[in-house]
């Protein structure tokens, strides 16, 4: 569950177009995006690709791979292709919620007490640093204790609200050495209002560096939900490839030979988290052009 | 009696960019003498620093450079086809290097005493505590207490760390110390006093200096001979005193025009209109044309470089006789 | 100096953080669990467990709420946890230092060694651009860097556990062989450890990998790398002292933050191989609601989240003489 992304950044002012057609032709981004763009169609249409309703136990129960279930069935006569298929909806929206929710945080919180400095900036720093050390992991298992299992509105409260020290931490370093730039002092001196400067002036600079904390702690939301369903602190009764790992576990899936039914909802969490990992890794390589690969010399 | 120290012929570099092929040094010729003090003057991306790297075989990392051509005589020995490992006899026993920003240039998380205490290493067989000796006698050279051995760079004013980093460059006394606008990133006064100090220790030790700067001001009271480029081209080549009397070059006028004299009479203040070129798209002819002001249709084929008195200058006006047209 | 009581201070300060949390949350949470709990245990329950449920929640019916909560502060800086539900009539905190052992040996040492490998693999690759270190193994390492810690696990187990039968499936150790400092426990114990390990380090080792590379690509690009080849030093020397030892520091740094993503993930591949550790007892005592005991391994937790990062800090005070000095 590791997604330690780069920590040195660098900042390129010209967002928009150019990023775009540098990201499309980047190879990784490409794979990346192919792939998430993949399990958005699942996730917003599994009707129309699952063959079958996901819960329904009417199969012959644990069947190996075949032309009609591509991925056998579960030990309860489900058939799991289906269940992949519908179990893409949560995952997408556990990550794109929690993604969200600790992006503005981030920015708000980072953007804030890099431009504010002093006592609030102290303040903030300290809150920050305090949640970033502490563990989400065991914390929402704590809290899973207490309320008997994590629903999903609580996941993604919990997830957004404690996922965004990282990024704003970063932001807050970022906007510290853009503080003094040239561009925000015409922008100061023509008289704008500092609400002005943060949104039109600096965040537009920061794009790739919002972006990633996107897409950081979306990686991190899908790995961390399913983490948590797997040991069933989730809804058990949810649709989800971190409950489906749950109940194959439960149903010692790998001994008794429904080993595809154990294996493939690890596989897409791995790949959704791929393509974020993926998306992410591409997005350093555009905003730091040292990345890149090296170019030869064409001998003229 | 001067002799021949470094020879360049011919010195072409070029680097790979998204747009295609790009050539920052184009075709230079440079002499230097033992003990000369040559100045390297243009404007910002006319390709003077790639060309003072080139020479000191330091181009890269990957993508910022390699030469492509021509050749580097130092000390007799052809440096351009010399590998890494070869190169490492002549690095800083024979050829230094000064930095822009001492900030950026020495190495943040060791102390100078073993910033040049490696140096020493890497060269010599000196033992521990001749390199303690040494260290302290060239920090003392350049006027630094030679307790900040112990310093790191960041303990360090600004005018400290450009002269460590000069006394750096002298430690084994090389032939030839090549300096990236080392003043540059110091207030007027220090500028002023740190080039008198790197005068007087060329006096002392007898080294040579090529100094890249795009303040010609600068240099006009301490170099011996000034070299122009412009868009990777050397434009001019004249003594020091030559240049400033009587300019050949356009873009040499222009340059100077530039900067009136604080005692002369009050004219106006003339800048060169337009932009240098860009180096993908150059023009066909001369590469200063579209600025110069004295251009004509001659200069739609690249111009002559001729010697004039001694000097030498790229220009359609001169003709290969050395006499103005 | 001031450096490291700017840390100790920040250590403290976030302990108490999480001690406050594990006070209030049971409190916050709606149908306030601590209550219902106690009223459902009453009278059916070990008078010494349902005790350690009062220390646990700093219930105690005659405090209001903030003498409750110094009460609380009390006890746990006392170290009195109270009796484990789970391994009754053991104490809280004698559970814990038992788990504890295990989770160091294994975490603790699988974490430096994915630093240690990571980053030199990260920083030969870089210094070698263009070779196959650098090209083909970063796209591989950002996808392994993905994969769930857990999932990872179940396939080691299939593979090597009970298709193969090279490794143990589960456990820290064999039940029948007896426990104690004797050379067939201590190699046991090993033999155990071996897949467990190997999942944490191949999941973790991607972002070290790619993270060293990054750093050190962006400073070999730094004027003071092309001075130290200017000065003619070693390319072992350039690549050692003056590329790796600046392109570590904001590794170090990043190893701090990327604990939570290791101790999440050691906690699940505990669970799926029932190694005794501190994270397999953590999910244990929530199974069966200890929560005395699922408190004190939260704080455990912390604890040595908090070590971690002091030691990398450390590491950094010393590495990088600026920030001895710094604001």
């Amino acid at each position: 569950m590791s997604a330690v992304t780069a920590t040195i950044r660098q900042v390129r002012p010209r967002p928009g177009f150019g990023a775009l057609r540098a990201v499309l032709g980047n190879r990784k981004a490409l794979v990346g995006s192919v792939l998430l763009a993949l399990f958005v169609v699942l996730a917003a249409v599994p009707g129309w690709i699952a063959p079958y309703d996901p819960t329904a136990e009417i199969f012959q129960p644990a069947l190996g791979p075949s032309s009609q279930h591509y991925f056998g069935t579960t030990a309860y006569g489900q058939d799991v292709y289906s269940q992949l298929v519908w179990g893409t909806r949560q995952s997408l929206l556990i990550a794109f919620a929690v993604g969200g929710l600790a992006t503005v945080l981030a920015v708000l919180i980072g953007v804030s007490a890099a431009y504010l400095g002093g006592l609030s900036d102290g303040v903030l720093s300290l809150v920050t640093d305090v949640i970033l050390v502490i563990p989400i992991f065991p914390l929402v298992i704590v809290l899973a204790a207490y309320e008997k299992n994590a629903g999903f509105t609580t996941l993604v409260v919990v997830l957004g609200a404690f996922g965004w020290s990282y990024g704003a931490r970063q932001l807050r370093s970022q906007t510290l050495s853009m503080r003094n730039r040239d561009f925000l002092q015409a922008a100061r001196v023509r008289g704008e209002r500092k609400l002005y400067v943060i949104v039109y002036e600096i965040l537009p600079t920061m794009t790739s560096l919002i972006v990633a904390t996107f897409l950081g702690a979306a990686l991190y939301a899908v790995l961390t939900a399913a983490g948590l369903q797997f040991v069933g602190l989730g809804d058990p009764n949810s649709l989800s490839w971190g409950t489906m790992l749950y109940w194959a576990e439960n149903n010692e899936a790998l001994g008794a030979g429904m080993v595809w039914w154990a294996i493939m909802p690890g596989v897409c969490v791995a790949l959704l988290g791929a393509a974020f990992a993926l998306l992410n890794y591409a997005f350093d390589e555009v905003s730091n052009p040292a990345l890149r690969k090296p170019r030869k010399v064409t001998r003229g | 009696m001067a002799e021949r120290l470094l020879e360049v012929r011919g010195l072409r570099v070029a680097y790979a960019s998204d747009r295609g092929p790009v050539i920052p040094v184009e075709n230079v010729d440079l002499d230097l003498d033992r003990g000369e003090f040559l100045a390297i003057v243009g404007e910002s991306g006319c390709g003077k620093s790639t060309l003072l790297y080139a020479i000191a075989r330091l181009l890269g990392p990957p993508n910022a450079g390699e030469i492509i051509g021509g050749s580097i005589v130092f000390r007799g020995q052809e440096m351009a086809t010399l590998d890494e490992q070869q190169l490492r006899h002549i690095r800083w026993r024979e050829l230094s290097v000064v930095m822009q920003s001492a900030m950026n240039a020495l190495n943040p998380v060791l102390s100078i005493g073993s910033q040049l205490e490696d140096a020493c290493r890497a060269h010599s067989t000196m033992g521990k505590r001749e390199i303690a000796q040494r260290s302290q006698d060239v920090l003392r050279l350049v006027g630094i207490d030679p307790i900040h051995l112990r310093s790191y760079p960041h303990q360090l004013s600004g005018g400290m760390r450009q002269r460590a980093m000069i006394a750096m460059a002298l430690l084994f006394t090389p032939d030839l110390v090549i300096m990236d606008e080392p003043t540059s990133a110091l207030d007027v006064v220090a500028q002023r006093s740190l080039m008198k100090q790197i005068r007087e220790l060329q006096d002392r030790l007898g080294f040579a200096v090529i100094f890249v700067t795009h303040d010609m001001s600068l240099v006009s009271h301490f170099s011996d001979r000034l070299v122009v480029m412009y868009a990777g081209e050397i434009v001019e080549v004249a003594s020091t005193r030559q240049c400033f009397d009587n300019p050949l070059h356009p873009y040499t006028q222009g340059l100077l025009d530039a900067f009136p004299s604080i005692h002369g009479p009050k004219r106006r203040l003339l800048g060169i209109p337009g932009a240098p070129p860009d180096l993908v798209r150059l023009p066909a002819g001369c590469r200063f044309a579209p600025r110069c002001p004295q251009r004509s249709d001659r200069c739609e084929t690249p111009p002559p470089v001729v010697d004039v008195d001694g000097d030498v200058v790229r220009c359609v006006l001169y003709d290969r006789a050395g006499v103005a047209v | 100096m001031r450096f490291v009581v700017r840390r100790l201070v920040f250590f403290v300060i976030t302990l108490w953080a999480a001690v406050t949390a594990n006070f209030l949350i049971p409190r916050l949470m709606p149908g306030d669990p601590a209550l219902a709990m106690m009223a459902r245990y009453r009278g059916r329950v070990n008078p010494q467990a349902l005790h350690s449920l009062e220390i646990a929640f700093g219930v105690n019916n005659h405090q209001g709420l903030v003498a409750a909560y110094f009460a609380y502060l009390g006890n746990i800086l006392r170290g009195h946890f109270g009796v484990s539900l789970t391994f009754f009539p053991e104490q809280v905190s004698h559970e814990v230092f038992q788990a504890l052992p295990w989770t160091i040996a294994l975490v603790g040492v699988t974490t430096v060694l994915a630093f240690v490998f990571g980053t030199l693999i990260g920083l030969l690759g870089a210094w070698r651009r263009g070779g196959m270190l650098d090209s083909a193994l970063p796209p591989i390492f950002v996808i392994t860097s993905a994969f769930p810690y857990f999932w990872l696990a179940l396939i080691s187990i299939w593979l090597f556990a009970i298709k193969l039968d090279w490794f143990p499936a589960s456990g820290g150790y064999d039940v029948t062989t007896k426990e104690g400092w004797t050379w067939a426990f201590a190699s046991d114990a090993v033999r155990h450890s071996i897949l467990p390990a190997l999942t944490i380090l191949l999941t973790s080792i991607g972002a070290w990998i790619l993270t060293m590379r990054n750093n050190t690509i962006s400073v070999l690009s730094e004027d003071y790398v092309r001075m130290a080849r200017a000065k003619g030093l070693s390319p072992w020397r350039v690549m050692w002292t003056y590329a790796g030892r600046n392109a570590i520091l904001p590794n170090l740094t990043g190893f701090a933050m990327s604990l939570g993503f290791v101790v999440s993930g050691a906690i699940l591949v505990e669970f799926v191989y029932n190694y005794p550790g501190v994270g397999w007892m953590f999910l244990q005592s929530v199974e069966n609601q200890d929560y005395a005991l699922m408190q004190a391994l939260f704080l455990m937790i912390i604890i040595c989240v908090l070590t971690a990062i002091l030691i990398a800090d450390a590491a950094t005070a010393i590495l990088d003489p600026r920030t001895r000095d710094s604001r």
